[in-house]
């Protein structure tokens, strides 16, 4: 961690106390951190632990789940512990979230103006008029020529790219240094998917932020991200940059992602599909939690779960095969 | 587009399944305390084309252009407003519901959300043979065997005849989704987005057998998506849709390897790819969809078309054959 650091998770636990004493063991042992300006991406199936570890950063756990174990420094200060009035404080103001389905994120009732305008009175103290100005300020920014008029609308009224755009505005608004984006684009098309993301990307740069982008698409990864997790069984398994990654992946369930992949200028016969399917979190398997998947699976894999271990500079892989 | 003459009662060729023309379907917009029509979506509005015997037509487009619609109307599963559908070489488009029994047992359809489409109180050896039970004079004991045998091929295990759809994940839902299509032996079976609620892992696995059932079985294939690399992977032909119109349509190579319409080149360009040296220019379009109740007038992409002129705005493009079999609708291309 260097003094800039935006984001830095250390040892992160999350778990959920199930009805008869099992425990589901959805993030387990996470580490990583985020610069100013860097797009990390954490990558994996469904029930990999993705959207529990964002959760974990913003504190939004719920019962039966639990972080038992870790840190999470933002800018510098460990926030793990921190009351549920302070958060309130941090989420919006120094971390900005968009999420799959803007519409859940977005309240109905009010104008899109009112809820930016909201954001900017509640953080930023700033009197009605002020704020007003900028959220027109802040609509234009994210793309809405007409946003006199667009502040006066409702979020049905809109598309599902505009309320996207809609959340994204709210997520800048108090220039926070670190943007959580949990599948921003899933539900959208392929071109209003390349507007959001591209937007996403110049605010980035714009306000330096660091930004956490959760995504199963690993194109998206290719097109996007500076340095990218792997993530399954709540566990990171592979950790390298962009290049690295797709250039030289090296952990079984990365390479097995990879092969599933049509495309769109190669024409193979069949996919390499990964057999079976994530197991749940409380029924991991002993050893490695890949290995009732994995075609590499050895004797050992069945008894040691691999510790996530350097490969080359910056490269870590959590795989027997790899010493 | 071969559109032939439709009193002719033999004219469709030997090798194709399906063939429609000119489709169109219309919803209605109700408004007003008097509920009365006040306009019209125009979900699908002129659709011509012909599927050929054991191939697959992928169809893309973005949500909302009209895809499903087509699709539940070749099956007639929704009532076309206009327009005229042939199975092989009947004329199914009036039929009552007695005279399409026959034509239903050879049509299939799979959905997008296994979890929605499967009756979450009947076990899999039900979910399966219920078909079986309604289009087929079996037995009860032919009926079980049959099941079982389709679990098998479906790459389902024989003691999961018994478990309930909750207990299974969405990839192996959508497995018994397709064994349930094709336990009455259909010769063609509709993907509505299939695998669109997959992981690539788990979509991998479904590609792999729907191919693999296919050359078992020779299955004609729609398989509508809105993922560009899937519905490349599968099909032998593809139709991009666009407010309810079929903009392009070829052989997938012809597609994918030199798209004539702005808006498939748009959307190719859209699709982040995975290798790294590849990184191509995006063409990012301006705006959203326009609303398919007051879609704008001439070329219905105008709105969003970085290469439109002044005729694009008075005259609608029709669709009409470049080459070998690889049509688009645009007057960039109308010079024969
Ligand atoms: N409230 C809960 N109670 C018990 N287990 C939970 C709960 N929420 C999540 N889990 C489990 O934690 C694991 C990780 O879930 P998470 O939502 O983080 O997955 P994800 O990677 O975001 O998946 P997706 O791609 O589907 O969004 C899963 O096994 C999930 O079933
Ligand atoms: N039952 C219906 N009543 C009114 N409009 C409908 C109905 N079904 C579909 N539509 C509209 O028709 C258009 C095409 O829909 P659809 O065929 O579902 O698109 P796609 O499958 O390509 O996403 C959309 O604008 C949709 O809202
Ligand atoms: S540790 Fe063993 S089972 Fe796990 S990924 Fe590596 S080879 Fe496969
Ligand atoms: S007809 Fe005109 S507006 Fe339509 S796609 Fe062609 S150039 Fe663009
Ligand atoms: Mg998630
Ligand atoms: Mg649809």
């Amino acid at each position: 961690m260097t003094n800039s650091t935006v984001l830095s998770v250390e040892g992160l636990k999350t778990y959920f106390y199930l009805d008869d004493n099992e425990i589901a063991k959805a993030v387990d042992h996470v580490d990583f951190a985020i610069e100013p300006g860097e797009t990390l991406a954490l990558v994996g199936e469904s029930g990999s632990g993705k959207s529990i570890t964002s959760l974990s950063i913003m504190n939004l756990i719920e019962k039966p789940g639990k972080i038992v174990d870790g840190a999470i420094y933002l800018n510098g200060k460990n926030i793990v512990d921190l009351s549920d009035k302070k958060m309130t404080d941090i989420r919006g103001k120094e971390v900005g979230m968009i999420f799959q389905e803007p519409m859940t994120a977005l309240n109905p009732v009010y104008t899109v103006g009112n809820q930016i305008i909201e954001v900017l009175r509640k953080h930023k103290k700033m009197s009605s008029s002020v704020a007003k100005k900028r959220a027109i300020e802040l609509l234009k920014l994210v793309g809405f020529p007409r946003a006199e008029e667009t502040i006066k609308e409702h979020p049905h009224q809109l598309s599902g790219g505009m309320r996207q755009r809609v959340m994204i505005a709210i997520a800048i608004a108090c220039e926070p240094k670190l943007l959580i984006a949990d599948e921003p684009t899933t539900a959208l098309d392929v071109t209003i998917q390349a507007q959001i993301l591209d937007l996403i990307d110049e605010m980035k740069h714009k306000f330096d932020m660091g930004v956490l982008l959760i995504t199963h698409d690993l194109g998206v990864v290719a097109e996007y991200a500076d340095r990218v997790l792997v993530m399954y069984g709540g566990q990171i398994v592979e950790s390298a940059t962009k290049q690295t990654l797709f250039n030289d992946p090296k952990h079984p369930y990365t390479n097995g992602l990879l092969a599933s992949l049509p495309s769109l200028d190669k024409q193979t016969d069949r996919l390499g599909a990964i057999k079976g399917t994530v197991p749940p979190a409380h029924r991991f398997p002993k050893g490695c939690r890949f290995s009732t998947r994995c075609p590499h699976v050895m004797e050992k894999c069945l008894h040691a779960n691999p510790d996530l271990i350097p490969e080359s500079d910056g490269h870590e892989v959590r795989c027997h095969l790899f010493k | 587009m071969e559109v032939k003459n439709s009193e002719d009662n033999t004219r469709i060729a030997e090798d194709v399944l399906i063939q429609v023309e000119h489709l169109k379907k219309y919803f209605p917009i109700k408004g007003g305390v008097l509920k009365h029509t006040v306009g019209h979506v125009k979900a699908v509005d002129d659709v011509s084309l012909t599927i050929k015997k054991g191939e697959t037509l992928g169809i893309v487009g973005e949500s909302g252009s009209g895809k499903s619609t087509l699709g539940r109307m070749i099956i007639r599963l929704l009532e076309p407003t206009e327009g005229k559908i042939y199975f092989e070489n009947d004329d199914i488009t009036d039929l009552s519901n007695r005279k399409m029994r026959p034509y239903r047992k050879d049509m299939q359809i799979v959905f997008q959300d296994p979890f929605a489409s499967l009756n979450s109180k009947m076990s899999v050896s039900e979910l399966i043979e219920e078909p079986l039970l309604i289009q087929t004079d079996l037995t009860k004991k032919e009926r079980k065997e049959k099941a079982l045998n389709l679990l098998e091929k479906v790459g389902l295990r024989a003691d999961d005849r018994n478990k309930y759809p909750h207990e299974f994940s969405g990839g192996q839902r959508q497995r018994i989704s397709i064994a349930r299509a094709l336990a009455i032996n259909p010769k063609f079976v509709i993907g509505d987005e299939p695998v669109s609620a997959l992981d690539v892992s788990i979509q991998a696995q479904v590609l792999n057998l729907m191919a693999d059932l296919q050359d078992e079985f020779g299955l004609t294939y729609l398989f509508i998506a809105h993922d560009l690399s899937v519905v490349k992977h599968i099909s032998d032909r593809v139709a991009v849709m666009y407010l309810g119109r079929i903009v392009e349509i070829a052989p997938k190579d012809d597609i994918y390897n030199n798209p004539l319409h702005p808006y498939t080149q748009a959307l190719l360009s859209s699709v982040p790819v995975t290798d790294l040296s590849k990184k191509s220019e995006k063409i990012v379009l301006e705006g959203d969809l326009p609303s398919p109740s007051d879609p704008p007038s001439g070329c219905a992409f105008r709105t969003r078309c970085p290469l439109a002129h002044d005729r694009c705005t008075t005259e609608r493009p029709h669709l009409l054959n470049r080459d070998n079999g690889h049509s688009v609708a645009c007057h960039l291309h109308d010079n024969k």
